[in-house]
């Protein structure tokens, strides 16, 4: 048997040019959904591919790479996928946001705010934001064509209807430089503001949906609402447990089996940098016990 | 009924001009013309098999001819040939400027979104953007096809027939059309749920002057409701003119057996 | 107090140890070889190689134990190699009308030349647990004769030159053929792609799929016309000879269904076809293939399509199991962020809800505390 013998980042060249003019497509047309050749990567579809196959695409060997998920560059599939980045590109990695050129992400955007030569790659499971109303692919690309979104303020208009609020708390659906309508990926709503006008390049891949697309840098990006019911990101109201951060999105631990609960940044490079540089939160304090209809 | 007179001077809204449509051998229609008013409610009546349905299918732009032009006088006054509109176009102009009404109303409607949602779906389509006022356009409309407006944030499903249908006239109306198609709209509704349904599309048609197609097989709604009526049999127009003068005085062997075959009430 | 969890990178490392180990099982019992596998779980391997779209037993079987046995997790490894392979060329299109069979039989008629030969096959074995599998068995030798020369035609040629079923769809002369891994899959599909999908889907699915038509769902009255098995002539066209080139022989097994006749006002009746084909001996496979692949050209033949197994998009869309199990098992990723979000909302909800209710209920109360 042959031992295989891979090329830089992986795929081979054939490969990235075949993705780089879908990537291209995308940057031209922002907001729409590109169809691209998906490869079987050595990870499973839905695990990240799509991203994969984008970050290998744009990869060069002087870039710094970080990947995160769930906002954490900790958490498993985080390090599964950059330490393949690490053996089939041999590329520098970090964990810290300001210093990364490439950032593959799974369902965050980081906190800090990004800056031009920087790109944003982000995993994404399903990339047609009309999937779950309408299934079929044929009459989704058609919706898109003529521009006809009706369909999706009717769900808007029913959430209202039902529960009083637009009930959609991530993958909140944007409208992209005036003209399609985007998955954003399953981030939290907290974080469609950050995509607007964003100095960084913004670059979506769903590899088993088989679809790359992009916010170029500096688009306007909005999110659907009503003028009487206008869009509200959601945050968890109160500071962070170790660095007393009040505005990034907070992941709730649960400590113990009676209800005691803790509320830390998500982004977990954030929060060291903020405890590093002397911020800290109420840790001493007793974890917060949950009580029945008293939310922040 | 309206007056006629004053249609002298007006052009037409829709003009059909020598329509066919073949299937293989089977001529489902045959050589069809007419032109429609603006105000005008024309009946196409027949019974299964004449060709009235393929001829509806046509007019609205769902079927092309094999033969012969379908001519519309958009909002913006020019005449266009049906077929030389954008797919673009066309779907646009279903959805602002006609209306389309099933036989069956769960195909016109969404059966799992609430009434609401049913009623303002068009006006979200071209860009109304404000949840309270498209709500109140919808209850208003509501009202008016006689629907309990507590009932806006209920699925059709939950509806009887008769409200379905009344629904989904509201749908078809808020956009304010000039021309409503209807196919058979009062067929499966019980002998009373349809008069009342016959009353609410004749003062409707009246306020909002709609030019309207409606196929039916039942004489008695084409005598309520249109200004003219076109018989038809095996695919051809055999009897036209207007509807009491045909229905009073019918010429064609066939008409005037259909409209000896009417129970009398 | 709470530190923040560390360590994921230690924890995936010795994960990966944890399995090598459960993989080599007891080290007591004999390390089972590639041999072992290609040879006697041979079935395996081929359904691996077709599904895996790879004809490469030793490569199939190192999967296959790699997978602990788990056949789509070794699809899946044969897929993710064969993405990394250069593609050189396409080969000529096999003449299976010239397979040296091992196997053929037909369900249309009683006797065929060539003859019905039953091959190795479970078909008429009882299925009766057999303890002397456990060990140390010898099978008898089989029984051997002059190898025949007798043309075996296929059955939908036979039927064909009398015009009884309808040609097998030819594309246009100098069409390219589609690629199903070069391009994304777009609706309405061609067959070339609808083939190349069924060919590399689970076998499972495309049974399911296929027992529904035979119950109901979309029923076209099949009939086995064919099946056969055996090797067939790989050729590559070399350009600098100027003529095909032998690669080597490939095991397939073809499956042609014969199925509900149709007619127009313009063409007589004739029966209709299925395909099905696929690596190694794959009866079940290839016969759920055909029952789909014709169920799917419902629309193409006027029908109806209202079942699930000729609904394209369906179909086709779920038919790989590698895409299947990787956005299926993608669940037990951490979805933490997301479900916070839900929470969070779901518990203002619960708040409004609480709030109203309250209101209704009790509106003295609620004055009086007020006060």
């Amino acid at each position: 048997m042959n031992a295989p013998a891979y090329n830089f980042a992986y795929l081979d060249e054939q490969t990235k040019r075949m993705i780089r003019r879908a990537i291209l497509k995308a940057i031209a047309i922002p907001g729409y959904q590109v169809p691209f050749a998906s490869r079987e990567m050595p990870m499973p579809y839905g695990w990240g591919t799509g991203g994969v196959q984008v970050t290998a695409a744009i990869l060069g060997p002087q870039d710094v790479l970080k990947v995160i998920d769930q906002g954490s560059d900790d958490t498993t599939n985080a390090i599964s996928i950059r330490k393949f980045f690490a053996k089939t590109a041999g590329v520098a990695t970090t964990t810290a946001t300001i210093d990364a050129t490439v950032i593959q992400t799974r369902h965050r955007i980081p906190e800090t705010a990004l800056h031009e030569n920087q790109v944003l790659v982000y995993q994404v499971p399903i990339p047609e934001p009309l999937r779950f109303l309408e299934p079929r692919e044929t009459e989704t690309r058609r919706m898109h064509a003529l521009a006809e979104y009706g369909l999706m303020h009717v769900k808007l208009y029913e959430d209202i209807a039902r529960f009083g609020h637009i009930a959609t708390a991530y993958a909140y659906p944007v409208k992209v430089n005036a003209r399609y309508v985007m998955d954003p990926s399953p981030t939290p709503k907290f974080d469609n503001p950050k995509m607007d006008n964003s100095p960084a390049l913004q670059l979506f891949g769903a590899g088993r949906e088989k679809r790359i697309y992009a916010i170029p840098p500096y688009t306007q990006v909005v999110s659907l609402d009503f003028e009487d019911h206008p869009f509200e990101p959601y945050r968890f109201n109160a500071p962070c447990a170790l660095c007393a951060a009040e505005n990034s999105y907070l992941d709730e631990i649960v400590t113990d089996d009676k209800g005691g609960r803790m509320f830390v940044c998500s982004d977990t490079d954030y929060c060291e940098g903020r405890q590093a540089a002397g911020h800290h939160g109420s840790l001493s304090a007793a974890p917060y016990k949950e009580k029945a209809g008293s939310h922040g | 009924m309206a007056d006629l007179d004053m249609l002298e001077n007006v052009e037409p809204l829709l003009v059909a001009e020598s329509l066919s449509k073949s299937y293989g051998r089977i001529a489902a229609c045959r050589d069809v013309s007419f032109s429609l008013y603006p105000g005008e409610v024309l009946a196409i009546v027949g019974e299964s098999g004449s060709g009235k349905s393929t001829l509806l299918q046509i007019l609205s732009g769902q079927l092309t001819p094999s033969a012969g032009h379908v001519s519309y006088r958009m909002r913006d006054g020019i005449t266009r040939d049906l077929t030389t509109l954008g797919e673009a176009e066309r779907r646009f102009l279903f959805r602002t400027d006609w209306g389309f009404v099933h036989q069956d109303p769960a195909q016109g409607l969404r059966m799992a979104v609430s009434a609401g949602a049913n009623v303002g779906e068009r006006l979200m389509a071209v860009g109304w953007n404000h949840y309270g006022r498209i709500r109140e356009t919808a209850s208003d409309w509501l009202g008016r096809v006689e629907i309990d407006v507590a009932r806006i944030d209920d699925a059709p499903r939950t509806y009887s027939g008769g409200m379905r249908q009344r629904l989904q006239i509201a749908r078809n109306l808020v956009t304010e059309p000039r021309l409503v198609f209807m196919d058979e709209p009062t067929g499966g509704l019980d002998v009373s749920v349809q008069a009342r349904l016959l009353d609410l599309v004749r003062s409707l048609v009246a306020e909002l002057h709609l030019a309207v197609i409606i196929v039916t097989h039942d004489l008695a709604v084409a005598r309520l409701l249109s200004h003219r009526v076109m018989v038809m049999k095996d695919g051809r127009v055999i009897e036209t003119g207007l509807t009491d003068q045909v229905l009073d005085d019918p010429r064609e062997p066939y008409t005037q057996l259909l409209v000896s075959s009417i129970l009398p009430p | 107090m709470y530190v923040a969890v560390k360590g994921g990178e230690r924890a995936i490392e010795n994960a990966h140890r944890l399995l090598a180990h459960a993989r080599r099982g007891d080290q007591s019992v004999a390390e089972i070889s590639l041999d072992q596998i290609s040879e006697q779980l041979g079935l395996a391997v081929d359904r691996v190689m077709s599904e895996g779209s790879l004809y490469d037993r030793e490569l199939a079987a190192l999967a296959i134990k790699q997978a602990r046995g788990d056949l789509i997790e070794a699809i899946f490894l044969v897929r993710a190699f064969r993405a990394t392979l250069p593609r050189f060329g396409a080969g000529e299109p096999v003449d299976t009308g010239a397979m040296r069979v091992r196997r053929r039989v037909s369900a249309t008629f009683k006797d065929i030349p060539g003859g019905q030969i039953l091959g190795p096959t479970f078909d008429y074995t009882h299925r009766l647990l057999d303890p002397a599998l456990a060990e140390g068995f010898v099978p008898e030798a089989p029984a051997a004769a002059e190898a025949s020369t007798a043309p075996t035609p296929r059955v939908t040629d036979i039927l064909g030159r009398d015009g009884l079923i309808e040609p097998s769809p030819q594309a246009e002369d100098g069409a390219s053929v589609g690629d199903l891994t070069r391009e994304p899959l777009n609706f309405p599909a061609d067959r070339d792609l609808r083939l190349q999908n069924l060919a590399r889907g689970d076998e499972g699915f495309l049974l399911a799929m296929g027992y529904s038509t035979q119950r109901g769902y979309g029923r076209n009255h099949p009939f086995v016309g064919e099946i056969r098995f055996g090797e067939v002539e790989v050729e590559l066209f070399a350009e600098d000879v100027g003529f095909a080139v032998p690669l080597g022989s490939i095991e397939l097994t073809e499956c042609q269904m014969v199925n509900q006749f149709k007619g127009s006002a313009t063409e007589a009746p004739c029966f209709t076809r299925g395909y099905g084909l696929a690596f190694g001996q794959s009866e079940r496979k290839t016969m759920s293939m055909a029952l789909v692949d014709r169920a799917l050209r419902a629309r193409e033949l006027g029908e109806e399509a209202l079942a699930p197994a000729q609904d394209e998009e369906f179909v086709m869309s779920h038919s790989d199991n590698v895409q299947a199990t990787g956005f299926v098992e993608h669940l037990k990723l951490p979805h933490y962020v997301d479900f916070q979000s839900e929470l969070g909302l779901l518990r203002k909800l619960r708040q409004e809800f609480a709030k109203a209710f309250a209101e209704a209920n009790t509106p003295d109360a609620m004055k009086e505390a007020a006060e």
